[in-house]
């Protein structure tokens, strides 16, 4: 019985302590999920008196903003998420089944400079080398500069997944008759997918969050994306107007809450589905 | 249809020589079982026919054809891969017709000729099915299939029973040997597992460290082999191999050794002129080449029993003598009752003489 007791007692302190964890976390998503609805919104979370959709009009009427969203950041986003999602994965087949030695030292040495080339640090450089290819102030400058970010993690991640495949499939198929090119589309392609899925949500979730990159290679407000246009709902003293902030921040979520939705409809974010040895 | 064939093929990986100067000739329809210990080089044999592999020397022919220089899909082989290699992706019966798919073969066909092709495997209520749905018997058949579906001039087998429980190995061991004699297609077979070559093949091949060692019908392989290695390779238990001396005196031919001598009654003539006197030489005998005999016969040699292993249709008795063991096998319901001292009597038209260096004595 004292046994029992204490077992019992364990699980409440237990589930009490993942609760208070787990507030954390929560309550900045309860807050978006309800200051928006809220005319009246502050930064505490509180129920609104009346449920009104007046802070999405007056987000609405601002087209700089929305323009930012759904033109620039999409097209950003996307732009990246395509390139890395493709050029890491081709990558990734030829690191893993060439027979040059040395792939190991050029994925892990990647991989160490990745984290210099997107840092703050390396802002500077990068601005002048765009200056140089007179790229400033356009999509493809954004792009490319994500996309290199981006790539070495995501090689490194690809490799995984197609280290994972046995050569027998592949050798199973060149004796079959196949091409090499139709080895890799018939037979790689298809084992990795849910790899390259995993590496395009998480490319587009990159860029979509990414501020700094393209505050410094865009000049003109037309082609800025939603996280730096989400400025403009400061006001003039530079706070915040919390009840709009608030709306748009909400629509800023939804692309990447639909994108994984609809990855995890469509392939479901399993690793190596189906393959069994 | 056609046969394969090597001439002086070598094909080494850095410092390691996996296939060292091979030659053969393999004739249009036969079964060959490449058979040998682990690293011999049996499946980079395969792999140089499959064309996955490069030679370092040598050439390659299929048919009247030299390959050397021709990629796998230039050389319309059915391989089956030690771990099946099916595609997880695909169903059953996509995978079955995954050859044809890529000679351009349209989708009704494709899915007629795999249907065709399952259902003489008995998988035929399976072809909706994914890889991962089936059991292991199942997998490779469906592996098999995928090998045949588009008629290949050469079969390659790589150790395709190896994940098989015993039961199921039997079995299919028979299934493949019938198709292979059905469709009448040249096949090269790789195993390790000595019973299921003898049970296979037209021929064995023995390697040993990259090097075909005796390729010859399993029974001469079994009963003639070319040397200790594969004297000691095939059979289960395998040949007997005592060292002895020959000593000639008078007249009187012996075997001798530490612990025993034995009088090679009326062998004067057949040693003469191959063996000297006081040459080492190996005597090799099966184990059902040695029988249960008395002390007194001239053909007997003692020694201390060491086992008694009753096996149903047939015992072996395993004895030691001097500081080795030799295995009898008796056939026979009734296990016989031996205690103690034992003597073996070689029955001696079965009996083989190898050199000290390991090659068989061709007696006259
Ligand atoms: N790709 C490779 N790179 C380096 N060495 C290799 C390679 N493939 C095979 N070898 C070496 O060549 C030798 C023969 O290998 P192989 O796979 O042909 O042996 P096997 O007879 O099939 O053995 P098993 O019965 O264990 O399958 C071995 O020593 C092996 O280590
Ligand atoms: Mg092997």
């Amino acid at each position: 019985m004292n046994h029992h007791a204490r077992f019992i007692l364990g699980r409440i302190f237990f589930y009490a302590g993942a609760c208070l964890f787990a507030s954390f976390f929560v309550l900045p998503l309860l807050w978006l999920t309800v200051a928006p609805f809220n005319t009246l919104a502050t930064l505490s979370l509180s129920l609104p008196e009346e449920f009104s959709l007046a802070n999405f009009r007056r987000v609405f009427a601002n087209t700089f903003a929305i323009r930012a969203l759904v033109q620039n950041s999409v097209l950003q986003a996307g732009g990246a998420m395509v390139l890395v999602t493709i050029t890491a994965t081709l990558a990734a087949y030829a690191l893993s089944r060439s027979s040059i030695k040395g792939t190991d030292v050029i994925t892990y040495g990647l991989v160490l400079f990745s984290s210099v080339v997107t840092g703050t640090a390396a802002m500077v450089p990068i601005f002048l080398m765009i200056h140089g290819m007179g790229l400033i102030d356009t999509h493809v400058a954004v792009i490319l500069v994500f996309t290199g970010g981006l790539l070495p993690a995501a090689i490194f991640i690809m490799r995984d997944f197609v280290d994972s495949i046995p050569r027998s499939y592949e050798e199973s198929a060149l004796v079959a008759g196949a091409s090499p090119w139709r080895v890799f589309n018939d037979i790689a392609l298809p084992i990795v997918r849910p790899g390259m899925m995993v590496i395009a949500v998480w490319a587009f979730v990159n860029v979509w969050g990414g501020f700094l990159i393209p505050f410094i290679l865009l000049r003109s407000s037309g082609k800025m994306p939603a996280a730096v246009a989400i400025y403009s709902f400061y006001s003039e003293a530079g706070t915040p107007l919390v009840t709009l902030t608030a709306a748009y921040s909400l629509l800023y979520t939804l692309p990447v809450l639909l994108l994984y939705l609809f990855v995890n409809w469509k392939y479901g974010f399993r690793f190596f589905g189906g393959i069994k040895s | 249809m056609a046969g394969v064939a090597f001439r002086g093929v070598s094909k080494s990986f850095g410092a390691v020589t996996a296939v060292d100067d091979v030659s053969f000739d393999i004739h249009d329809g036969e079964i060959v079982c490449l058979l040998g210990p682990s690293g011999c080089g049996k499946t980079t044999t395969l792999r140089l026919i499959a064309g996955l592999e490069g030679p370092t020397a040598g050439s390659i022919h299929i048919g009247d054809r030299d390959v050397t220089m021709i990629s796998p899909k230039g050389r319309d082989i059915g391989m089956v891969f030690q771990d099946y290699a099916l595609y997880p992706h695909m169903t059953i019966s996509d995978n079955i017709s995954y050859p044809l798919k890529v000679r351009g073969v349209s989708k009704e066909e494709r899915a007629s000729r795999a249907a065709e092709v399952a259902a003489s495997l008995q998988i035929g209520n399976l072809l909706e099915r994914r890889p991962g749905q089936i059991s292991g018997g199942q997998q490779q058949r469906t592996s098999v299939a995928r090998a045949v579906v588009h008629k290949p001039q050469v079969f390659l087998f790589d150790e395709p029973l190896s994940n098989l429980d015993a039961k199921l190995r039997l079995e299919a061991r028979g299934f493949i040997k019938h198709l292979q004699k059905r469709l009448g297609v040249t096949s090269i077979y790789v195993t390790h597992d000595q019973a299921e070559a003898m049970a296979l093949a037209d021929r064995i091949a023995v390697m040993d460290g990259g090097r075909i060692v005796q390729m010859a019908p399993p029974l001469e392989v079994y009963h003639r082999p070319a040397n200790t290695f594969v004297a000691n390779f095939l059979g289960s238990p395998p040949m007997n191999l005592l060292p002895v001396r020959l000593e000639r005196r008078t007249g009187v031919t012996r075997f001798v050794a530490d612990a025993f001598t034995i009088t090679a009654e009326g062998w004067h003539e057949r040693l003469q002129g191959r063996v000297d006197d006081g040459e080492s030489v190996i005597l090799g005998v099966r184990p059902e080449h040695l029988a249960l005999g008395e002390a007194d016969d001239p053909w007997s040699f003692p020694g201390e029993l060491y086992a008694t292993e009753p096996l149903g249709p047939e015992t072996l008795i395993t004895i030691s003598v001097g500081d080795a063991l030799t295995t009898l096998r008796i056939f026979g319901d009734d296990p016989p009752v031996v205690d103690g001292r034992v003597h073996a009597r070689i029955q001696n038209t079965n009996l083989r003489l190898f050199r000290e260096g390991g090659e068989r004595i061709e007696l006259g």
